[in-house]
Order: C-alpha cells, then structure tokens, then sequence
C-alpha cells in the first residue's frame, strides 16, 4: 500500500536519525562558510573552542528546557532565573561566607535559587492550573525585579578565588565550562532516553489525559519538569559567573528566547511528545556557530539576527511537514 | 393534523454509499422527503445517520448513489452549494460564535454591506423579523449569543436558515440538549416551519419524540437502510425496535462462563454520586462477574467509570476494592489497588499515538521493569511481545506506532496495558467503539477470557445489545440514576428501551 511506504519514508526522513542529519547538514555548511570567508581566523582549534564556549551556557539552559517543551511545556523564566542567580550567589555576604567555607557554597546557592524559581513555576502551573506560559512570563518579570532589588543594580564582582580557580580553569586543554555542558548534555541524554524520568517526560506530553488515566502522577512530574529547568539556570549562573567573574540582574537577558528557538530547531516538538538532546546540542551549536562566522566577518549583529530568525522560520516549517509526514496530527 | 400533501418529493435519495478509509459508513441509503413534512430517521449510534446529513450538506461526497433535488440529479460539493439549493443543517454541536450578537449569526457569511461596511441596523431588523416567525420575537438581536440557553442558539441556528431561502432544515438530535419544556417549544416551531411549507428531517433516537412531531420515518441500520419512508402513525414501536436494532447477535457472544455466587466480592460501590452527572449509585462485583451499565448517551454511565477509577472526584458515596476504601479522586489510589480503565476516547485518553506499540502497553508499568529508576526496554518488550501474542494483535511488531493500528488492535494494546499490570478490576467504556465486526467478536471472547480466569468487569456501551450480550448483570441507568438491575438473561433491549424512556419521560 501506498500509505505503508509513505509512513516508512516519513520515519526515516523524520525520524531522529534523518532530522540530526539535517542539523549536522546545516551545521557543516556553517562551518564550510565560516573557513571559506575567514579562513585561518574560524577554521582553528581555538576558534572552535570559542564557539563551544560560547554555547555551552546556553546550552546548560537548553537541556532543561528540552524536557520542559518535551513535556509539552515552556519555561520563559530561564534567563532571569539565571541572573537572579548570578546576583544571589556573588553576594558580599554569600562570597564572605564562601571564603570561610568553601567556594563550592557559591555553587551551592546558585543551584538553590534556580531549583526555587522552578519549584515555584511547577506548582503555579500543575497544582494552580496557570498556563506554563503566564506561570513562568510572570517568573521571568519577577525573578528579574527581584535580582534588581537584592543587587541595586550595581554589578557583583566576584573575587572568591577558589571558585574562579575551578570555573576559568582548563582540563585536558579543554575549559571546565565546556566540560560542564558536555557532562549535563550527557546527563540529560540518559535521562531523557533511559529512565524512567524520561519516559514519563514523554509520555505526558504525547498525551497528558493518557498518562493521568494510566495512573502516572502527572502533576508531580510537571513540577519535577521545571525543578529540572530551575537547576540548569542554576548551572549556568554558576558558569556565567566564571566567565565574567561578574554577577548582575542584567545576565541572561532574552536567553529564553535563544534557549527555546535552539531547543526547537533542534528537532523537539514544540507541542510536546517527541524531544531530543542531541538536537538541542546541535542547534545550540549551529545559533553559536552562526555568530561566530558572522563576528569573524565583521558583520553587524542586526544581520545576523535576520539570519537566526530565517532559520527558526525554516527549522518550523520543517518541522511541521515532518508532523504531516509522521502523521501527527490535532 | 393539518398537512400540504404533496406527492412530488422534495428531496429524493437513492442507494447512497460511503466509505472512510475502508470503513463502510454508508452502504445504500435510501430516503424520500416530501415538503413540508417532517421525516424521522431513527437509527443507532454508528447507524450512518451523521454520515448522511454530511453528505446531505455537502460536507461528504457520495461514493455511489443519486441525490434527486426538486425533480433534479445534483451533487453538493461543499455546504455553500447546499445552502445556495436550500438545504440547511442545525448540527448537534451548535455552530453559532458565541462572540457574535443574534443578528451577526444569523447574517454571518452572508452578511448586509455595502463596500465591506455593514449594514447594522438593517440587519437588526431583519433578524427580529426572523426570530419573531420562530416565535421568539422576544430575543433582541443584539444579545450576545453565548448568554443564551442551548435552546435558544438553536432558534438562532434556525433562523439563520431562514435567512437563505431555505426548503429543509436537517436537524441532527436537536431534543438531546434540551428539556422537556423547551422541546415542546422545538415542536412548536418545528410545526410553524412545516406550514410554511418548509420540510424538516428530524434525527433522533428517542422514539416518544417521533411520535409527537414525525409525519414519515426512515430507519437505518449499519449503514443500511431497513425501511423507508414508514407512515408514524401506523408503525408500531416494537417494530421500530426491531428495525433499528435487527438483533441477530448469538453467535458473536460467546456463552458465559458458569459463575461461582460465592467469589469474593471485587468492587463495592456505595451511594456514589457525582453533582450534575449522577447520584447514589450503588452495585457490587464479585470476581469473575460481568456487570454492565446500560443507558443512552448522557445518562451519566462514563462518568460512573471515571469516578470509580478516580478520574472523577466523587461529591459523595464511597468505593471500595477488596474491602479497602479508596480516596476519591485518585488515580493513583486505584491503579494501586488492581484497578484498570479501558476509556471511552482510545486516541484522545488512552494512547500515545506516535509512540510504538510496546510502550503504550507498558505505559502504567514501565518503571516495574525499570531498576533503580533505568528503564528496561528488553523487559519491557518481552512483556510486550508476549501480550501482543496472547492477544493475537496484528500487526505483531511491538515498535511500530499505535497510530497505524485499527481500532480493534488500539484496543487490544489498552488490554493487553491492564493485563501486564495484573488488574483485579477492569473498567471498559465503549470497548468496541470504532472496531468492527470481526474484532468484535475477538475482543468479546477476550474479555470473556479475562473474567474466566477471575477478572472482575465493568463494561460500559452504548450498544444495549452488546452490554446484554457480554454482562452477567445490567444496570439501566437513565438521568445519572440507577433505573434498575437485573440479570441480563431476565431483560432484553426493549426492556431496556422501555426503562430508560420512561426514566426520560418523567
């Protein structure tokens, strides 16, 4: 039958497989342009570690937000999560107590507040019943008005030496932030494809009445969902720190956006059910990749983001004719 | 009663047939409407009668057949050529905008303007002219639609086809969200179109209705019809009965397995009541028992399910399983327990349809073959593959998706989920919903099965004759009520019929 072939065609040109393909395509064509118009400038060891570097905090963020979105969800408050983070954690009384501990309490509080924000976010959402869109556009405002108040809007240096020892440090030649977005990449890989965390994370958003009524604790899960969220801006507080040795309210600003439009490109299905990770590590990489070719070539930021927003636009409609082919309708 | 008689047929149709996706909705249906009469087409849920009025309002087209329209063959491409022939459709799912007043539904697509500007207080008028030919002058036409009752939108809905030179209004179960006041109302201006020469075919099950405002009935039955065109008055119900129904299930239901009166009892269900679906419904089941809800649609016997299983938070009454009382309103409580629901939506309620096959069945029991929070996915494929041969599923791959399976399958994939669980009590609503014969008759000998080795069985359906044929006990329900239980052997469906109409009637 003429069905049975177009499905079987449809899974392996949408299938997981066929639409990294896709990404890796796009990914080395950037990489192709970039060495072609800068030639030794791009196309080093350190010019791509620089691109890594640059992605991995967004990218920390875009794992979380891979089970959000999987789930069915949206967390907008990433960002500012994660500057309220950066602000709480460089606080002169939190570095003080840091130096008497141990610079790991930095670490300590900036995971907290990102676990507090989202703990707040999944029971605004699953037990308020809040549409995660408002719950968490009203955490964006908020949790950045807060970190407002707390810094007085001053920038937070950070000047415990221990922690920036260990964030602006090199491991086998490779920066430690790289290291940390390779290891919760890895994490969230096992998590999403190997648990039973992740197989609840899917199956809510392949069909939340489905799982209520197969007796999965939805509701919990949610909240879970976005205590995942708040942890990864926690660790990428922790990072941003360490890059810019700075705490301030302002980091973070419109990361939601970059981390969801990374996430969707990368292949999760913005209506939930079908998640991936490494597509997610795939389209941070291609956003990252992007601006670097562009910094490299001198090109204004304004052109460069005409040319992210195409490639969103692109991604989408890809996107939604794999939803025809793979028969996923209403 | 006064009535035009004319011979000529207003609108005359001849064997039509159609099919979705191999699915035979409709396999040659006949029906003859005269103007200004009012004919009846009486069948079953699943009979074909939606499937009809869509070809009939151009949202179908016919796969063979002729539609005869005043003395002409035409085809109706889309409901804008239906229209335009004076054909309109009051749908049971009201399509009027709540957003919008009385004058811009009854105006809308076809709306007074000059230039794009519209005339409103043309329109205004034109609409209380309309309204008040419907005898509801009383409603301004500047109301906002959604403030009004369900009774009141459907006279918007009809006035809106009076709007276009309409000859037949198609009204599909418009008595099934009204009450008995205001489907006296209905029949009243029901009564005023026809003697403006307007014909009226009337979908309905409930046959007391027919009685009072049907001049002709038709009856379909599987797609097919069984008669045509039968004078109301000279028809006697049982026959209507037997006509709608035709009953020629023995075989299909395998013979019950002899019962022991002294298993211990599954489910107790005492005073259970949920507001504004049903109150104090009171039933036990032993293991190994059958027991089955009977009623019409809206008569609350999902909701009974879903409250059991704890879907549902129950406003008062309790349920317990093997002697322990559950908390209301948890799923979880009755899941640990030994409790399954089969619900009565398969796609929208029970499965993951882009998910393959294995997981949807190890959808309540993944993380038992998980350890230490890792999943199993051999474990769980094995438990998988082994339902999906008990079960006889075909296709018998476990990694294809649930969405390519038929009906009959999707459902086995939700049994085949209860019975890796090891459920005491399954809870079925409409488990043959969507499947078709064949599959029937396997899912009918499987639960059989089930409840041989022990299962304890609640089967909702709105087939009656399916619950009486599969249930060692029925309950009719009626208005969210417990009418009456008996054995299904001392009861048949217009026994059933019969209970539930007087249930309604009162």
């Amino acid at each position: 039958m003429s069905q049975t072939t177009t499905s079987t065609m449809g899974r392996i040109l949408g299938g997981s497989v066929g639409r990294n393909l896709g990404l890796v395509i796009a990914l080395g064509l950037l990489v192709a342009v970039g060495a072609f118009t800068a030639g030794e400038r791009f196309a080093s060891i350190d010019n791509f570690l620089t691109i890594i570097r640059f992605a991995s905090i967004i990218g920390v963020i875009c794992i979380g937000m891979t089970f959000v979105i999987t789930a069915g969800g949206i967390d907008l408050s990433v960002g500012s999560v994660m500057g309220l983070a950066t602000v709480v954690a460089s606080l002169a009384s939190v570095q003080l107590a840091a130096t008497q501990s141990s610079w790991l309490l930095m670490v300590l509080v900036a995971l907290g507040v990102g676990v507090a924000a989202g703990f707040i976010n999944g029971v605004v959402i699953a037990y308020g019943n809040v549409v995660a869109f408002m719950a968490t556009l009203a955490m964006l405002v908020g949790a950045r008005g807060l970190a407002e108040l707390i810094s007085g809007r001053r920038t937070q240096i950070v000047n415990n030496t221990g922690f920036l020892d260990f964030t602006r440090a090199d491991i086998v030649g490779i920066p430690v932030l790289i290291w940390i977005f390779v290891l919760v990449a890895i994490g969230g890989w096992f998590l999403l494809n190997r648990t039973t965390f992740g197989r609840r994370t899917v199956a809510i958003g392949g069909n939340r009445e489905a799982s209520r009524l197969a007796g999965l604790k939805v509701k919990r899960h949610v909240v879970y969902l976005y205590v995942l969220s708040g942890l990864t801006s926690g660790i990428a507080a922790v990072m941003m720190l360490g890059r810019t040795t700075a705490g301030t309210s302002t980091h973070g600003t419109l990361y939601e956006l970059d981390a969801i439009a990374a996430v969707v490109v990368g292949g999760t299905l913005l209506i939930g059910g079908r998640g991936t990770i490494v597509g997610t590590v795939l389209g941070v990489l291609i956003f990252s990749t992007l601006t670097n070719v562009f910094t490299q070539n001198n090109l204004d930021t304004s052109v460069q983001n005409v040319a992210k927003g195409i490639i969103i636009v692109v991604a989408v409609l890809l996107q939604q004719r794999f939803a025809k082919s793979g028969g996923r309708s209403s | 009663m006064i009535k035009v008689d004319h011979t000529v047929s207003l609108l005359n149709v001849r064997g039509i047939s159609k099919s979705f996706a191999g699915v035979q909705a409709l396999r040659g249906v006949d029906l003859d409407v005269r103007p200004g009469e009012v004919h009846c087409v009486l069948g079953q849920n699943g009979a074909g009668k939606s499937t009809l009025i869509k070809t009939l309002s151009g949202v179908h087209q016919p796969d063979a057949g002729e539609i005869v329209w005043m003395g002409e063959t035409v085809t109706i491409p889309n409901p804008e050529a239906a229209l335009d022939l004076g054909i309109a459709t009051m749908y049971q799912e009201l399509d009027v905008v709540d957003g919008l007043t009385v004058a811009e539904n009854i105006f809308l697509g076809h709306e007074h303007a000059t230039g794009g500007v519209l005339h409103v207080s043309r329109a205004n008028r034109l609409a209380r002219e309309l309204m008040a030919r419907l005898g509801h002058g009383d409603i301004p036409p500047g109301t906002e639609v959604g403030q009004l009752s369900a009774a009141n939108k459907q006279i918007v809905s009809m006035a809106r086809a009076l709007s276009r030179d309409i000859r037949l209004i198609i009204m599909d179960e418009p008595s099934a969200v009204l009450d008995s006041e205001e489907v006296k109302n209905l029949f009243r201006v029901v009564r005023e179109l026809t003697a403006q020469n307007i014909a009226v075919v009337y979908i309905s099950h409930r046959l007391e209705e027919i009685r009072q405002i049907g001049d002709r009935i038709s009856v379909i039955k599987d797609g097919r019809s069984t008669a045509s065109s039968l004078p109301v008055a000279d028809t006697p119900t049982k026959e209507l009965i037997r006509l709608m129904t035709g009953r020629d299930v023995a075989n299909v239901f395998p013979p019950p397995a002899p019962k022991d009166p002294d298993a211990p009892v599954v489910l107790d269900v005492l005073g259970l009541g949920l507001k504004g679906h049903f109150r104090d419904v009171s039933f036990s089941v032993r293991a190994g028992e059958i027991v089955g809800l009977a009623g019409l649609v809206g008569s609350g016997r999902s909701e009974i399910l879903e409250t059991i299983y704890g879907a549902r938070k129950a406003t008062s009454g309790r349920v317990s399983m093997a002697g322990v009382r559950l908390a209301p309103g948890s799923v979880r409580a009755a899941v640990n327990t030994g409790m399954g629901l089969s619900p009565e939506e398969r796609k929208s309620q029970g499965l993951l349809l882009d998910e393959p096959v294995y997981k949807n069945i190890t959808l309540s029991t993944f993380s038992r073959f998980a350890r230490g929070g890792f999943l199993s996915e051999k474990g769980e494929r094995a438990a998988a593959v082994s339902q999906i041969e008990a079960l006889q599923m075909r296709p018998d791959d476990p990694d294809r998706s649930a969405r390519t399976l038929s009906g009959g399958n999707q459902q086995k994939i939700l049994l085949a989920r209860w019975l890796v669980h090891g459920t005491r009590l399954l809870l079925l609503d409409e488990p043959t919903r969507g499947v078709d014969v064949g599959a029937r008759a396997e899912i009918y000998g499987l639960i059989r099965r089930l409840a041989a080795a022990g299962t304890a069985i609640v089967v909702v359906s709105s087939e009656i004759e399916e619950v009486l044929g599969l249930s060692d006990r029925v309950l009719v329900i009626g208005d969210g009520e417990v009418l009456a239980t008996e054995a299904a052997a001392d009861i048949d469906e217009h026994g059933v019929l019969d209970l539930v109409m007087k249930g309604s009637a009162a």
